[in-house]
């Protein structure tokens, strides 16, 4: 399973990133989120949405086995496991895994769906992986 | 206080010194915030008999305590100040991103007080706070500046801009904001200006305390699936607030050619449906809108991208003006928004001096050598840039707003000015509209419509009766909709897709039980 989104319905209004950091941290605040939006304004005015393609680069990365797979098959960093050397943040090729000077450790999407759950216009959906 | 930064920035510009006060906590108990909190705050800080463009005027921005948080619609924040354009109360709402930045940051509200000595911006990047030197931006175009700050400051900051009408004082200017958003109405703008503030830049890494995060998140998740699961969600989704003006011109509530007429011949031109067809490229929100409004366009004709129009907008600049191609229009809401000035200001200025050239009291000369025609567009783009500079007599008469034009042009003009307290009536003609009439007319701002928007309860009972069941609804509706202004949240989920009031209550007043916001809730 992997999520997925569709940049061109985006709106930009982050609900999904403040959806995200509740789940992930309790806090409302989307700057602790695991997926971006990034907007590109004036000109062409587009949203581009960032997610995590669950690829395991970062599992494979690790060099202390902190990144596990959960029932859903989301790679996601055990706090108490990670050393914060950021092999993992180096080698994700999608800038996916997260950090923040005040949480010591780093994180990344889990697929719990939150951020399906209240976008509005249907950006995100969480499906099996498309074969390659 | 759950719900709140905790925080008031205040900044004298005359002295450059910037103080961070604890945001009281009996005055948010009773007013909230947002609009509640600059109204407040307007009244016990700013003198009696105070020149709105004196040291002694302020400028309020202010968040509410949903603001920022996961809850629909949560992206308004409250400019409030003393209106150059009334002389009374100005109040002007803007979504976008800057309201939940702001208590990201750590601030409930900024002041700005006194007046700088020179151009500035106000820098805040969490604890940060500083004003820095804008001379090089001033006379700049308001995204011009906000994109130039973005490559500057970084992708994350949110910005406020005025463009040239607010440093040249036009009555009318507004805040801009987020490539599309404004704080419109009542010269918010002018005072900014008169300030000497040309921006507000805001990066805030921090979050906002919540009492109850599961409940919180449950009742706020119940209201998002509400607005996307409602009947109207695709056409409102589709095309936002435009999708009034169909409905407006069939009804006769269309402002066309000045208010004269209440549809337009060319109508079918700049509905909807043309709109989204032709010129949308993007739907826009604001922060946390499930519904979002916003729609961001590219006119290939002007070669300009703008956020709109908006109906209030389309009305204005279009119909009002006789001009019924929307790019024209869209091109008319760009520079508005470049240079700075309220659309529905500008719009009903030019459509009066329109009508006075109609009937005879302008003449060519008057009006530098324009064609004031109705419908002539490319005299109305130049009109807009010479009311933003203030360039000739008329551009210079249509900066001070309808009521003093039309006073210092006299003639009978001031039957066709079509204002209340001096500030230019919003989209909706009134002949026949007991009910909206009212609502204008007692709206504390002047004649807007958000304050109670009852011309739908005018065509839904028979326009032109007159009964105490319209007054009672006009004072409904005011009554309900500031409580949307006060927490710093959007009115739209309820007023157009039927989102439950009942969603409110639980998020800020279960004293403690579900509460994020309540201070009752944590022992306050």
């Amino acid at each position: 399973m992997r999520l997925y989104a569709d940049s061109a319905k985006c709106s930009g209004c982050r609900a999904c990133l403040v959806a995200c950091s509740l789940h992930l941290f309790g806090e409302n605040n989307p700057k602790k989120a695991a997926l971006t939006i990034v907007p590109h304004f004036p000109v062409p005015g587009t949203f581009e949405v960032k997610v995590c393609t669950q690829c395991g680069d970062c599992a494979v990365a690790c060099p202390v086995d902190a990144i596990h797979q959960n029932e859903k098959g989301a790679y996601y960093v055990e706090p108490d496991e990670c050393t914060l050397c950021m092999a993992c943040v180096d080698e994700c090729p999608e800038g996916m895994v997260f950090t923040r000077p005040d949480v010591d450790y780093v994180w990344e999407c889990d697929l719990c769906s939150e951020c399906v759950d209240v976008c509005g216009p249907g950006v995100l959906w969480i499906a099996e992986q498309e074969e390659a | 206080m759950c719900g709140y930064a905790g925080r008031i920035l205040r900044v004298d510009l005359t002295h450059g010194t910037i103080t961070k006060e604890p945001t009281p906590a009996e005055v948010v108990r009773d007013y909230l915030g947002g609009r509640g909190l600059g109204a407040y705050l307007l009244w016990t800080e700013v003198p009696q008999g105070a020149d709105p463009l004196g040291p002694d005027n302020k400028l309020f921005i202010s968040t509410g305590p949903l603001s920022g948080t996961l809850f629909p619609g949560a992206g308004k924040m409250d400019f409030a100040t003393k209106s150059p354009l009334t002389g009374g109360y100005a109040g002007a709402s803007m979504g976008g991103m800057l309201t939940a930045e702001l208590k990201y940051a750590g601030y409930d509200a900024i002041i700005l007080e006194g007046i700088s000595p020179k151009p500035v911006y106000l820098y805040i990047d969490d604890d940060t706070v500083e004003l820095r030197d804008a001379e090089a931006y001033w006379g700049m175009g308001s995204f011009a500046l906000e994109k130039k700050l973005k490559d500057e400051l970084g992708e994350e900051f949110q910005i406020a801009t005025i463009g040239p009408a607010g440093e040249n004082l036009v009555k009318y200017a507004c805040i801009n904001h987020d490539f599309g958003r404004q704080a419109g109405r009542g010269g918010v703008g002018t005072v900014m200006g008169v300030k000497k503030v040309k921006a507000i830049a805001v990066r805030g890494s921090g979050g906002i305390p919540i009492a109850d995060v599961a409940g919180f998140t449950r009742v706020a998740k119940e209201a998002y699936r509400a607005c996307k699961e409602a009947d109207g969600f695709d056409a409102w989704t589709r095309y936002g607030t435009m999708i009034v003006t169909s409905w407006c011109d069939e009804n006769g509530a269309l402002p066309t050619r000045n208010f004269q007429s209440g549809s337009f011949e060319q109508g079918p031109s700049i509905y909807a449906s043309v709109f989204r067809q032709t010129i949308v490229v993007t739907d826009k929100g604001c922060f946390g809108c499930p519904t979002p409004c916003g729609k961001y366009s590219h006119s290939e004709k002007h070669d300009i991208y703008v956020e709109g129009p908006e109906y209030e907008t389309n009305g204005m600049l279009g119909s009002d003006l006789g001009i019924g191609d929307i790019e024209d229009i869209a091109r008319a809401n760009q520079l508005c928004d470049e240079l700075g000035v309220d659309t529905i200001s500008t719009g009903g200025a030019i459509a009066w001096a329109m009508e006075c050239y109609e009937k005879g009291v302008l003449d060519r000369e008057q009006t530098g050598g324009l064609d004031l025609r109705f419908g002539n567009a490319e005299a109305v783009f130049t009109l807009i840039e010479r009311i933003a500079h203030r360039e000739g007599w008329l551009g210079n008469l249509l900066a001070e707003g309808v009521k003093r034009a039309a006073a210092e042009v006299g003639q009978g003009s001031e039957k066709w000015a079509v204002h209340v307290k001096g500030m230019e009536q919003s989209a909706y003609d009134t002949h026949d509209a007991t009910s909206m009439l009212l609502a204008y007319m007692t709206a504390d701002v002047g004649a807007h419509h958000n304050r109670a928007w009852a011309i739908t309860y005018d065509i839904a009972v028979g326009r032109d009766r007159v009964t105490l069941e319209k007054v009672a609804k006009v004072i409904e509706l005011q009554h309900i909709r500031p409580l949307m202004d006060c927490l710093g949240c959007c009115r739209l989920q309820w007023v157009e897709l039927g989102m439950s009031l009942d969603y409110y209550a639980p998020v800020w007043t279960t004293r403690g039980k579900t509460c994020c916001t309540s201070p009752s809730g944590c022992g306050i």
